[in-house]
C-alpha cells in the first residue's frame, strides 16, 4: 500500500514537470563562419546560455555563412528532417527575408533575436513570427529623437545602400526636428570613407549620425577621428558593441549610442545574464548576446505555460510569456500586436571603465516603444 | 563645391588607387610570371593586417607591424608556393580558381581560430594622426599622404626590379616563353617562388596599412581583390605599368562617382531618386570602365596583343 501510493506520488510529481514537457527542437541558423561571425556566435551563446537547464530543449545549429541561399538550405533541412518546432538565430534582414516566410508558413515557430526588417512587422506580418529584438527602424528612431533632444539642428546622415540602411535613416528622419544638410548612401561593405568624410567637413551640419554595422562602421569611426572633424558623431548600438569597441579603440569615447540594452540596466535578470556569461565565456556579453539569451527565455517560459503539440496553446504561451514568468534582461517587455517588442530605447555614451572601453547609460530616450508598422499587418 | 575639397577627394582617389596597386602589382605579377590564377591574394591582404595588428600589440610599435606585414606574409607564400601552389602551374585554369578558393576558406577559418571572430584592432600612431596643411589651404589626412608616398617607391622599386636587374629580366622572360628560360639553365622554380613572395608580401603591406584605418577581420580581402582584378584586367594582366595606371584609374574614378554622380542627379530628378541611383551607379562604375575597356582593348591597356 505505501509502496503504491509512494510510486503513485512520484508518477504525479512526473506528470507535473511533465505536464508540457515534450520535447522542443530548436534550430539555430546563424552566422557562424566568415564576416560577421561575431553576431551568431554571440547569439548562440547567449541563446544556449539562456536554455542550459532545460532537458526538453534540444538544439540543433547551423551556420548560414552570411548567405540567404545557405539558411534558406538549412532550413529546409532543419524542417525536413530534423524535424525542428522553432527555427531561430539570423542575423542579417536580408537572410530573414528569405528564411522566415517559408519557416511560418510551413507551420512552424520563428523567433527572432536579431533581424526585424519592416515587411515583416506590416504587410507580410505572420502569426507565428515573433521579433524578440526590436523591428529594425527603431534604435535609429531613438536616435534621431536623441539627436533633437540635445539640441541638434542640421545633421549628416549616412547609411548602406541597401534596405536596412533606408529604413535606418527613415527612422532617425521621423522622430529628429531638424534639418538634414546631406544624406548619403554607401556601397554595401565599403570600408574607405575619405570621401564622404571630406564631404561631411565641408558641410554646415551640427552633427553626424551613422548607421554602419560591423566592420564598416569600424572602419568609419576610426577614419572619422583620424580626420579630427570636430562634430558630435551618433550612431545605434551595433558600432559600439563590446567586440566592436575593441577594434575601434579610443576613436569611440564618448560617442552616443542608442540600444534597448545595455550591460548597466538595472533589473535581477540583467545582472545575472552578464555574470553568467561572463563566467561561462569570459568574455562581456554584446546585445546581441542579450538578445540570443531573452530568445531561449522566451521559449523556457511558453515551455512550461503550453504544450509545442498545440501550436495555438503555444503560441499564446509566447505572446503571454512577459506576463507569464518570461523576465526580459532589458526590464519592462510585452509584445505589440504585430509580434514586435513594445520597449524603452535608451542612450548610451562610450566610456572607459577599469581600461576597458564599455557602454555607460546615460538616459532613456524613448519609452514604451512600439513600431510604425503595427497598423499594417493583418495577423 | 570648392576648389579645396576638390583637390582633396582627388588625393583620396590617388591614395586608393596606390593602395589599390599594392594589391594587383602582385597578383598581375603572379599571373602574367606563372600563368596562376590566386584568388588566395585576398588572404595574404588579410594575413598582413592580422600579423601587423598582433606585433603591434605585442610591441606597441608600428613600424615593426608594418615589417612583420611584410615578412609573414611572405613566409606564408612560401610555405604555400611549396606545398600546394607549385603542383597548379601545370593545371588548367578551374583547376587553380577551386585550389585557391580552398585556401582562402582555409585561411579565413584557419585566422579565425587564431585570433577569434571578433575584429582586432590596430591603429595608426600618434605622429601620423591628424591632418598637414598642403599648399592652396589644403587639408589632408598625414597618413593617407604617407600611403600616396609608399605607395609611389613602391611603383619606382618595381619598375627599377623590373627593368634594371636580372631578377627582372628573368621575370620578363619568364612572361615571355616559360619552356625557353627553362631550356636556358635558369632555375624556375626559384624564381616562381620569389615572384609569389613578392606578392604576397606587397599584398600583406597593403593589409596593414589599411589596417590602420579600416577593420582588421575575417574576410577583409576578398572585396579588395575582387577590385584588384578589375584592375589587372584593365591594366593588361602581366603589366605593372599596366597595374599602376588601372588602379590609379579605378581609385580616383570611384572616388570622384561617389562625389559627383549624387550631385548630378539631383539636377535632373527628385533628392532621393538621385541619391539612391547616384550612389548605385557610383558603386558600378569600376565594373563600368571595365566593361569599356573590353569592348574596345580586349587585351588591356597595356596588355600584350
Amino acid at each position: 500500500m505505501f509502496k503504491k501510493s509512494i510510486s503513485t506520488f512520484i508518477l504525479f510529481l512526473l506528470t507535473i514537470s511533465y505536464a508540457y514537457g515534450d520535447k522542443v527542437k530548436v534550430g539555430m541558423i546563424t552566422t557562424l563562419s566568415g564576416g560577421g561571425s561575431g553576431l551568431g556566435i554571440d547569439i548562440r551563446d547567449g541563446f544556449a546560455l539562456a536554455v542550459k537547464d532545460e532537458p526538453n530543449i534540444e538544439i540543433i545549429s547551423g551556420d548560414d555563412q552570411r548567405k540567404p541561399d545557405i539558411a534558406v538550405q538549412l532550413a529546409d533541412k532543419m524542417i525536413q528532417s530534423d524535424k525542428v518546432d522553432i527555427i531561430t538565430g539570423i542575423v542579417w534582414s536580408n537572410l530573414a527575408m528569405a528564411v522566415v516566410p517559408a519557416v511560418v508558413n510551413q507551420g512552424k515557430f520563428y523567433l527572432s533575436p536579431n533581424a526585424g526588417p519592416s515587411l515583416l512587422a506590416g504587410k507580410k506580418c505572420h502569426k507565428n513570427y515573433f521579433n524578440i529584438a526590436w523591428q529594425n527602424d527603431n534604435l535609429h528612431e531613438a536616435a534621431g529623437g536623441y539627436a533633437s533632444s540635445a539640441g541638434f539642428k542640421n545633421s549628416f546622415i549616412i547609411a548602406p545602400n541597401y534596405p536596412a540602411g533606408k529604413d535606418a535613416l527613415t527612422g532617425y528622419k521621423r522622430y529628429f526636428k531638424g534639418s538634414i544638410e546631406n544624406e548619403v548612401y554607401t556601397k554595401l561593405g565599403q570600408t574607405d570613407y575619405a570621401a564622404e568624410i571630406a564631404k561631411i567637413r565641408a558641410s554646415n551640419a551640427d552633427s553626424v549620425y551613422f548607421f554602419l554595422p560591423g566592420g564598416m562602421g569600424i572602419a568609419f569611426i576610426k577614419q572619422f577621428s583620424q580626420a579630427q572633424v570636430d562634430l558630435p558623431l551618433v550612431g545605434p548600438a551595433f558600432s559600439f558593441d563590446q567586440g566592436i569597441l575593441k577594434a575601434v579603440g579610443n576613436a569611440a569615447l564618448g560617442v552616443k549610442n542608442t540600444s534597448q540594452w545595455s550591460k548597466d540596466i538595472e533589473n535581477a535578470q540583467n545582472k545575472k545574464f552578464v555574470k553568467d556569461f561572463q563566467s561561462a565565456y569570459g568574455r562581456l556579453p554584446s546585445l546581441y548576446a542579450s538578445q540570443g539569451y531573452d530568445t531561449g527565455k522566451i521559449i523556457v517560459s511558453a515551455m512550461a505555460n503550453a504544450s509545442i503539440k498545440d501550436m495555438d496553446a503555444f503560441r499564446e504561451a509566447l505572446k503571454n510569456a512577459p506576463s507569464q514568468g518570461f523576465k526580459s534582461t532589458r526590464g519592462k517587455f510585452s509584445f505589440s500586436s504585430n509580434h514586435h517588442p513594445i520597449q524603452d530605447i535608451y542612450v548610451r555614451e562610450v566610456v572607459e571603465e577599469n581600461g576597458t572601453l564599455t557602454n555607460k547609460l546615460i538616459s532613456s530616450g524613448l519609452v514604451d516603444h512600439s513600431n510604425f508598422y503595427v497598423d499594417q499587418c493583418k495577423m | 563645391m570648392s576648389l579645396q575639397l576638390f583637390i582633396e577627394q582627388l588625393l583620396n582617389g590617388i591614395q586608393f588607387g596606390f593602395m589599390l596597386f599594392l594589391m594587383s602589382a602582385g597578383l598581375t605579377l603572379i599571373f602574367g610570371v606563372m600563368g596562376l590564377i590566386n584568388l588566395a591574394h585576398g588572404s595574404f591582404f588579410m594575413i598582413g593586417a592580422f600579423s601587423a595588428s598582433f606585433v603591434a600589440g605585442l610591441t606597441g610599435n608600428f613600424f615593426l607591424a608594418i615589417l612583420a606585414s611584410l615578412i609573414f606574409p611572405a613566409l606564408i607564400g612560401i610555405t604555400v608556393e611549396f606545398s600546394i601552389i607549385r603542383k597548379l602551374y601545370e593545371r588548367d585554369h578551374l583547376d587553380q580558381v577551386l585550389a585557391t578558393f580552398a585556401l582562402i576558406l582555409i585561411f579565413s577559418e584557419a585566422t579565425r581560430y587564431i585570433f577569434g571572430a571578433f575584429p582586432l584592432f590596430l591603429d595608426i600612431p600618434n605622429i601620423l594622426q591628424g591632418n598637414i596643411l598642403l599648399p592652396g589651404e589644403i587639408v589632408y589626412s598625414k597618413y593617407r599622404l604617407i600611403i600616396i608616398i609608399i605607395g609611389l617607391f613602391i611603383a619606382i622599386g618595381l619598375y627599377f626590379l623590373i627593368n634594371r636587374t636580372l631578377l627582372g629580366i628573368q621575370i620578363k622572360a619568364g612572361q615571355n616563353d616559360r619552356q625557353m628560360i627553362r631550356v636556358l639553365g635558369i632555375n624556375i622554380s626559384r624564381l616562381y617562388t620569389i615572384v609569389f613572395a613578392m606578392g604576397a608580401a606587397l599584398a600583406g603591406l597593403a593589409g596593414a596599412l589599411i589596417g590602420a584605418i579600416q577593420s582588421v577581420e575575417v574576410g577583409m580581402g576578398e572585396p579588395v581583390l575582387i577590385l584588384a582584378f578589375v584592375v589587372i584586367v584593365i591594366g593588361g594582366i602581366g603589366s605593372i605599368k599596366g597595374a599602376l595606371i588601372g588602379a590609379l584609374l579605378i581609385g580616383v574614378l570611384d572616388t570622384m562617382a561617389r562625389l559627383f554622380l549624387p550631385i548630378f542627379f539631383e539636377l535632373i530628378m527628385e533628392t532621393s531618386q538621385a541619391l539612391s541611383l547616384g550612389s548605385s551607379l557610383a558603386s558600378m562604375s569600376a565594373y563600368l570602365l571595365m566593361a569599356l575597356v573590353l569592348i574596345f582593348r580586349p587585351t588591356g591597356l597595356f596588355g600584350k596583343k
